[in-house]
């Protein structure tokens, strides 16, 4: 079993990618649950949402404190939320940031395991115009879990876009822009070690 | 049949988009909104020919209901926590005058303090108003027993409350297996009353004046049902099985053949409880749980022979009577095994009040007490609150 932890602000989509995480995954024949811990919902909170994903059916309905990832949506939360709490070190962290991993590491210095970054904000602003983080940071969540190839996370975000903006197929093509730079873009994988 | 994934409450809407009720009534509150939400836009898209009665209080949505069913109407509604204690009222007369409601209760604590989150004080509160309650671990069984609560109230002519884990069962998505709008269309079939207001050949006042003389013979036909109801939630969960292949009986035992300690739990924890049991079971020890998923009418005599063997029990309550002594699930038990002279150890935990996270490592902790309580048989102390800061 893969269980996977988000940390993002209220408003910033951290429920949803959850969401659109456990779909991609559910499309690949596996056993998912995607929750989201509700707290008080104010815009810019910190709040946190979950996934499993597993092979076989899925009974535990507790919350998740040794998940295997960790995917920060915004990386100031990092100075007020311990994000690798729990987090395993044969796992990994991905952060949404415009630093690179080495630079992101100093401000995590008790975890060694992998890290990760990605500029899901850049992506997002340069492919939608707008900040929309979730679509890039799921293509790289994707990759460094290894749930899909690429050629099957592309064709599978693009049906899933095509449903999603039926009314709107002129964004279609942006967001599978910001899918593709992601799954490119994603650097680091190194655990403190190597 | 059709694999999806779907939240509790997306799978309940579901279910009540493939009923297709004649009436729905209903006013919102977390975490059962998203329900009367996603059903209110299929009647918007016309993909149901449901009457949907937006009312403005949860005492008003049980009273247009009760309405609704009298004139003869298939009506079902959903409510959380204080909307179901507005209704307390109403419930009473619903299951008095026999009318076959199906409500669901996604479970929520009950104020105060003022909590959004998950616990079973709303639907244990009403315990004795005459419903039908089951209980459910997962979406698909939220699902199922959705759909095989409208034959069971219309069978037996009693209300039936479904209940599940608010935010952890209501707001999770999870894979489910759906059946086909065309098999249970053809599972519920058209309801077709006794007895109804608007029948044209038949003039019948329902829910008069009773007084001295025939009330009591009423409440004790009321109970005498309850008590028969057994009969028809098994025939309709037998029926169930065979469109959907999932069998549902009164509780569900997991590994108890062979256990020493049984924990007896509701709900979505009983999950997280099978996992400890599997765990617990790879160190060799004889652990198992039971699953109530009928608890009314409570089928004391079945839980009490599925547990007869036991030489120590947890009985878990996710709401606390308050009362001195022990939580429902607990007095309810413990006196059905008494009345059937069956002595085993047992102990009660209160848990997870106000949503409070239950960890697998909180129920290991129940199961590595009741393992030392069946070799000693030494209970210190009833009544129990798990994980509690003091």
């Amino acid at each position: 079993m893969i269980e996977i932890r988000w940390h993002g602000r209220g408003g910033q989509g951290a429920k949803t990618a959850s969401l659109l995480l456990a779909d991609v995954a559910f499309s690949t024949g596996k056993f998912i649950q995607g929750f989201p811990e509700y707290g008080p919902e104010r815009m810019g909170a910190p709040l946190t949402a979950y996934n499993r994903i597993d092979d076989k059916i899925i009974r535990i309905h507790s919350n998740i404190y040794e998940p295997d990832y960790v995917v920060v949506v915004d990386d100031t939360l990092i100075n007020s939320v311990d994000v690798t709490q729990g987090l395993k070190e044969t796992g990994g962290i991905l952060i949404n940031s415009s630093l690179s991993p080495d630079e992101v590491r100093k401000t995590i210095p008790e975890y060694r395991g992998a890290v990760y970054t990605v500029d899901a904000t850049k992506i997002s602003h340069e492919c939608l115009k707008a900040n929309f983080p979730n679509t890039a940071l799921l293509s790289a969540v994707i990759k460094i879990t290894n749930l899909m190839n690429r050629e099957d996370l592309e064709e599978h975000m693009l049906d899933s876009f095509k449903t999603k903006f039926a009314k709107k197929p002129e964004v279609i093509e942006p967001n599978m822009n910001a899918v593709r730079r992601a799954y490119d873009e994603v650097k680091g994988g190194n655990s403190y070690d190597k | 049949m059709i694999r999806e994934r779907l939240s509790g409450n997306e799978a309940v809407a579901f279910a009540m988009k493939q009923i297709n009720p004649d009436v729905v009534p209903a006013y919102p509150i977390t975490p059962s909104t998203e329900i009367p939400q996603y059903f209110s836009s299929f009647v918007s898209n016309g993909t149901v020919d449901t009457e949907f009665i937006p009312v403005e209080s949860e005492h008003s949505a049980l009273s247009a209901c009760i309405g609704a069913s009298a004139a003869g109407g298939r009506v079902m509604s959903a409510t959380s926590s204080q909307g179901l204690s507005l209704m307390y009222e109403m419930l009473y007369i619903a299951s008095g005058m026999r009318l076959p409601i199906v409500l669901t209760c996604v479970n929520r604590a009950v104020s105060a303090p003022i909590n959004i989150h998950n616990d079973h004080s709303d639907s244990m509160g009403v315990r004795d108003c005459g419903f039908i309650q089951l209980y459910c671990e997962s979406n698909q069984e939220a699902y199922d027993n959705i759909i095989m609560a409208v034959k069971i109230a219309e069978r037996s002519m009693i209300p039936v409350m479904v209940c599940y884990d608010g935010f952890i069962t209501s707001h999770s998505v999870e894979n489910i297996e759906l059946l086909e709008d065309s098999v249970v269309k053809d599972f519920v079939g058209k309801y077709e009353p006794k007895h109804y207001l608007l029948n044209p050949n038949e003039f019948i006042s329902m829910g008069p004046l009773d007084l001295q003389n025939y009330f009591f013979e009423h409440r004790k036909q009321l109970a005498d049902a309850m008590t028969d109801s057994k009969k028809i939630i098994e025939e309709v969960s037998e029926e169930f099985a065979k469109i959907s292949g999932r069998k549902y009986g009164m509780f569900e035992s997991y590994k108890t053949e062979d256990s020493d300690a049984c924990m007896v739990i509701l709900n979505s924890s009983a999950g997280t409880a099978k996992v400890v049991v599997d765990k617990l079971r790879e160190e060799g020890l004889k652990v198992g749980i039971l699953k109530p998923r009928v608890f009314r009418p409570l089928p004391y005599k079945d839980l009490t022979n599925a547990l007869r063997n036991q030489k120590a029990i947890a009985i878990m309550d996710k709401a606390d009577s308050v009362n001195g002594f022990s939580g429902p699930l607990y007095s309810e038990l413990s006196a059905a095994l008494y009345s059937q002279s069956i002595s085993i150890p047992s102990i009660n935990y209160i848990y997870g009040l106000g949503g409070r996270d239950v960890k697998e490592t909180d129920l290991e902790e129940v199961f590595r007490n009741i393992i030392k309580i069946s070799k000693d048989g030494k209970v210190d102390k009833t009544t129990n609150y798990l994980g509690v800061r003091e």
